[in-house]
């Protein structure tokens, strides 16, 4: 009964990072298919435009699970922050252009500008999906934590094959998952490219995570992982299905559920270890070692039981209220700027 | 102890101080601006008045440029704690957790989601939604501030919890949530950002009706009262913008000096809070070497503990600190050299690496600190009545070192709010919990032993140097957006201009034309 909270907040943590792949997994995705796939300026608006309204209350997601992670998991928060020091500051990087490019990319009125804050949407969506995804692959597989939960080897003793996988694995399905929301949100011939997508890049997408997944269940997992690991399967062939046959509302579905299982799988095998020392195990963080105090526990679980549904629903609520495709001619035409302040000639004061 | 140059422990505190404060230009904006474009807004919705709608889009598009970045920088601060500050947030995790995950849940989502649906819900939304989903994002910044300063304060006065195996454990949230220290922290800190809005609004239209006289548009007549003319050749310059002008710049006067008032009157329940429980930061504002009475106006000398003797008070206010920190004239405050052997009796004399701990912060930075925080705000708030003085008869003079100083002094409350943390946070030193007089024994930490073990120097330069770049490189555009969009008017923020509002906005219309009124 000791566990109940602590296990609680662990499915929790998850729950917080998996809403944060799903909602700001398509945003990222969005981002960098305005720099590889959109064809001119008026897809890239249209593109953006999708997420516009919601990229910001997503991106919430990623600090709620920062601070539920703080206030749950302290030594988990700590160690794990402390050792990822520098792909984290390169997500932080990535997220700060990322957000000041969506609000400026309109504001300024030369192709240069425009161009620039494409790329910082692009690149800035690209690093952080990587760096989510490298911390996260980490996470799973453990990082050389000493006895305090301190990374040692130096600042880079946490390169190695898992955080590169991780990296991709997220990167991989953001795109195809903003493809399949695209396919969604959009009219026209975003729409049809995005639909074809599927074929045959989604697949290449998707082999990264599917390594993770696997690679991790297999490592270790129970028989609940493995359980989730089937139904992820049996969701990706759904996919595979549905994108086929071109319908778009169940080729999103299905993959969100893949993304789900999946990720719900590797959660599932790493418990009861939060964040496993690779030096030794008997060093692991674990739900029971790295966890806050009851109290605290049991003050933000009636926290998180009043704030999420409120949360999900008002988030919802948005959706709907956007829910419209867009097209091209949707997106109003870029405003001149119009000075009211006449540059030429000023005149005197009248007299 | 650590060599100077590369030490960690003083590149993860430059880092710390730097984004902070820079997080602190943007959030004042926000706090302080975002309850004026609401306050047009539902001007607007009451009446229907096409000034108020005017007023709501031009603010509303510099109070967006602006909240972008607090957004960006404040994912920093987030993730600060963990990065280099690990055995801090292994020390506090129990309690500071807390709150900065409640902030997140209850007040970020809040604020986000609902800006979103304001942004692009022009037209999407009745008036009536509309108007209500900027007052939930706005209501969202606030509780984000009360949440925020909760965990500050609680580093300035831990409450609420009791010491478990060498560790704080919390035992009552609502000892924690209901600090003191936090209740007068977080009124004094959204007062000093509604004097932030109010001095920028202030100088904003201080400038649009100063170039509205100089381009001949509004004149004065011969009872001297303004004028108002109109231009009917750029956009956006008619008759009635004159009046939003001047409506929002005597809003933005009153607000400036009611705020101060209130950040007059918080920041005394402070100082009364900080006698007790930080009696060394008081000290140390007050550049107080010893027990006295007076409160400090002026004074030099080389400010240490050492030569502590060295400090010369130039100018002093008889009974003035005694009042500040007791509401009696004649109660003396205990001055340095009193607590210095308190303080090592209590904390103990020497830190874990064998070095002497010194527990009197950087004097010159809580004895200016304080003082320009108080004097700013209080120049701020004597403009504003100045300005409400000058511009009775409907509009500016034409003087342009005056229009200068309206605008520059835009950064006298900005100054003011930067001040008033590096004095919190730093007469808050050598701790980063200071220990709670009154509280649990034990439930301190020194800065020293915050930082994370195993961050190198080379990790906190390479982040310090990428961050500064970057945000300095931000600071400019932002900036420049800034003053773009002040230069362009009303035109830049209503780019539809000379439609009625309610042909094409708020009017619930859902032609299926009609899917965005708004677009990046
Ligand atoms: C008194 C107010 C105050 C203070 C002291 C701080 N902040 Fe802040 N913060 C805000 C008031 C605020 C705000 C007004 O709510 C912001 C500014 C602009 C904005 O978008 O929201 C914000 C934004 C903001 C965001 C982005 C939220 C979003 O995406 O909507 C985060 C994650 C933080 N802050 C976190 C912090 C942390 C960890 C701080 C402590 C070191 C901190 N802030 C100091
Ligand atoms: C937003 C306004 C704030 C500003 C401008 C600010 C400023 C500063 C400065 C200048 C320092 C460096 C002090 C030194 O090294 O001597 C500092 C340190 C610190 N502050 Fe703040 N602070 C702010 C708010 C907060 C809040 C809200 C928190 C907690 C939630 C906080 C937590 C800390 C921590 C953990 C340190 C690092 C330890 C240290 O060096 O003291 N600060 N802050
Ligand atoms: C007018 C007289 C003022 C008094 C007596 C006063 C008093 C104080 C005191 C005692 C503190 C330190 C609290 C602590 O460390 O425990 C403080 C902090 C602060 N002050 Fe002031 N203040 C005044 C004016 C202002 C003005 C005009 C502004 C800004 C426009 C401002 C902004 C701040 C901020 C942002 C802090 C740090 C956060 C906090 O602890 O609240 N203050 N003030």
């Amino acid at each position: 009964m000791s566990d109940f909270l602590p296990t609680l907040w662990f499915i929790l943590i998850a729950v917080l990072w998996i809403g944060y792949l799903f909602l700001e997994g398509f945003d990222l995705g969005v981002g960098m298919h305005m720099v590889v796939s959109a064809r001119d300026e008026r897809e890239r608006r249209l593109m953006l435009n999708t997420i516009g309204p919601v990229w910001d209350g997503n991106e919430v997601w990623l600090i709620t699970a920062g601070g539920a992670l703080f206030a749950a998991y302290p030594f988990w928060y700590a160690s794990l922050f402390s050792a990822l020091y520098i792909p984290l500051v390169a997500v932080l990087l990535g997220l700060i252009f990322r957000a000041v490019a969506i609000e400026y990319r309109g504001k300024g009125h030369t192709e240069r500008w425009t161009m620039f804050w494409t790329w910082a949407i692009g690149l800035g969506s690209f690093v952080s999906a990587f760096g989510v995804g490298a911390a996260l692959a980490l996470t799973s597989t453990g990082l050389p934590l000493d006895k305090n939960g301190d990374m040692t080897g130096g600042p880079f003793a946490w390169l190695n094959g898992w955080a590169v996988l991780g990296g991709l694995a997220v990167v991989g399905f953001a795109l195809l998952h903003a493809a399949n929301f695209l396919a969604l949100k959009t009219e026209g011939p975003v729409r049809e490219r995005a639909g074809r997508f599927a074929w045959p890049w989604g697949v290449v997408c998707l082999l990264p995570v599917a390594v993770w997944a696997i690679a991790v269940v297999v490592r270790g997992g129970s028989a609940l992982a493995w359980v989730l690991l089937v139904l992820a399967v049996v969701a990706v062939v759904w996919w595979a299905i549905a994108a086929r046959a071109g319908r778009e509302g169940l080729a999103f579905a299905t993959l969100g559920a893949f993304l789900v299982l999946g990720a719900a799988a590797i959660f599932a095998s790493m418990y009861p270890v939060v964040l496993p020392s690779t030096t030794n195990h008997a060093w692991d963080l674990t739900v029971q070692n790295a966890s806050s105090a009851p109290y605290t526990l049991g003050v933000m679980s009636v926290v998180a039981a009043f704030g999420v549904p409120i949360v999900l629903a008002y988030q919802a609520w948005t959706y709907w209220v956007f829910r419209k495709r867009l097209s091209s001619d949707h997106i109003p035409a870029n405003a001149p700027f119009s000075p009211a302040v006449a540059p030429a000639a000023p005149q005197p004061f009248a007299k | 102890m650590h060599t100077a140059a590369l030490d960690p422990l003083l590149i993860a505190r430059w880092q710390f101080g730097i984004t902070t404060v820079y997080h602190f230009w943007m959030v004042p904006l926000t706090l302080g601006l975002g309850p004026v474009v609401a306050y047009f807004q539902v001007r607007w919705y009451r009446s229907g008045d096409e000034r108020f709608y005017r007023a709501t889009k031009f603010w509303g598009k510099l109070y967006l440029i602006n909240f972008i970045m607090g957004v960006a920088t404040g994912i920093v601060q987030e993730f600060q704690f963990g990065l280099a500050w690990s055995q801090y947030s292994r020390f506090v995790g129990d309690i500071f957790g807390a709150p900065l995950a409640m902030e997140a849940l209850l007040a970020f989502f809040l604020e986000s989601t609902f800006l979103g649906l304001w942004i692009f819900g022009w037209g999407r939304l009745g008036p009536k939604a509309h108007t209500v989903v900027l007052c939930m994002a706005i209501g969202g910044s606030v509780l984000s501030a009360y949440f925020i300063i909760v965990a500050n304060s609680w580093m300035q006065h831990p409450v609420g919890v009791k010491l478990v195996d060498g560790h704080p454990v919390m035992y009552d949230v609502w000892a924690v949530l209901g600090n003191n220290t936090a209740v007068w922290a977080f009124t004094h800190t959204v007062f000093g950002s509604l004097m932030v809005g109010g001095m920028f609004l202030l100088g904003i239209s201080w400038y649009q009706l100063w170039q509205r006289r100089k381009d001949g548009i509004d004149t004065v007549g011969a009872d001297g009262r303004a004028v108002p003319g109109e231009n009917a050749e750029i956009p956006g310059r008619d008759v009635r913008d004159h009046a939003l002008w001047l409506h929002s710049l005597r809003v933005g006067a009153w607000v400036a000096i009611v705020a101060f008032a209130l950040v007059f009157v918080t920041g005394d329940q402070q100082g009364k809070l900080m006698f007790q429980q930080q009696p060394m930061k008081m000290a140390a504002a007050e550049a107080a070497c010893d027990t006295t009475t007076d409160f400090s106006v002026l004074s030099y000398g080389a400010w240490n503990a050492e030569s502590c003797h060295t400090v010369r008070d130039v100018i002093e206010v008889p009974g003035v600190l005694s009042f500040l920190a007791n509401s009696n004239f004649t109660t003396p405050v205990k001055g340095i050299n009193e607590l210095i052997p308190e303080y090592e009796k209590k904390y103990g004399t020497t830190a874990s690496d064998g070095s002497k701990i010194n527990y009197v912060p950087l004097m010159p930075v809580t004895y200016w600190g304080f003082r320009v925080m108080i004097t700013l705000g209080g120049i701020a708030a004597f403009a504003a009545l100045v300005a409400l003085w000058l511009t009775r008869k409907g509009t500016v003079p034409r003087s342009r070192p005056l229009m200068l100083l309206a605008v520059v002094g835009i950064l006298a409350p900005f100054a003011a709010n930067t001040a008033g943390w590096v004095f919190t946070e730093m007469g808050r030193q050598p701790f980063v919990v200071a220990p709670n007089p009154t509280g649990v024994d034990g439930v301190y930490l020194f800065t020293q032993a915050a930082v994370s073990p195993n961050v190198t120097a080379g990790e906190l330069l390479f982040s310090l140097i990428s961050l500064g770049c970057v945000y300095l490189g931000l600071m400019v555009v932002e900036v420049a957006l800034l003053i773009k969009y002040t230069r362009g008017g009303v035109a830049s923020a209503i780019p539809e201009l000379g439609k009625k509002p309610d042909d094409t906005d708020a009017s619930g219309g859902r032609s299926p034309d009609d899917v965005l009124a708004f677009a990046y």
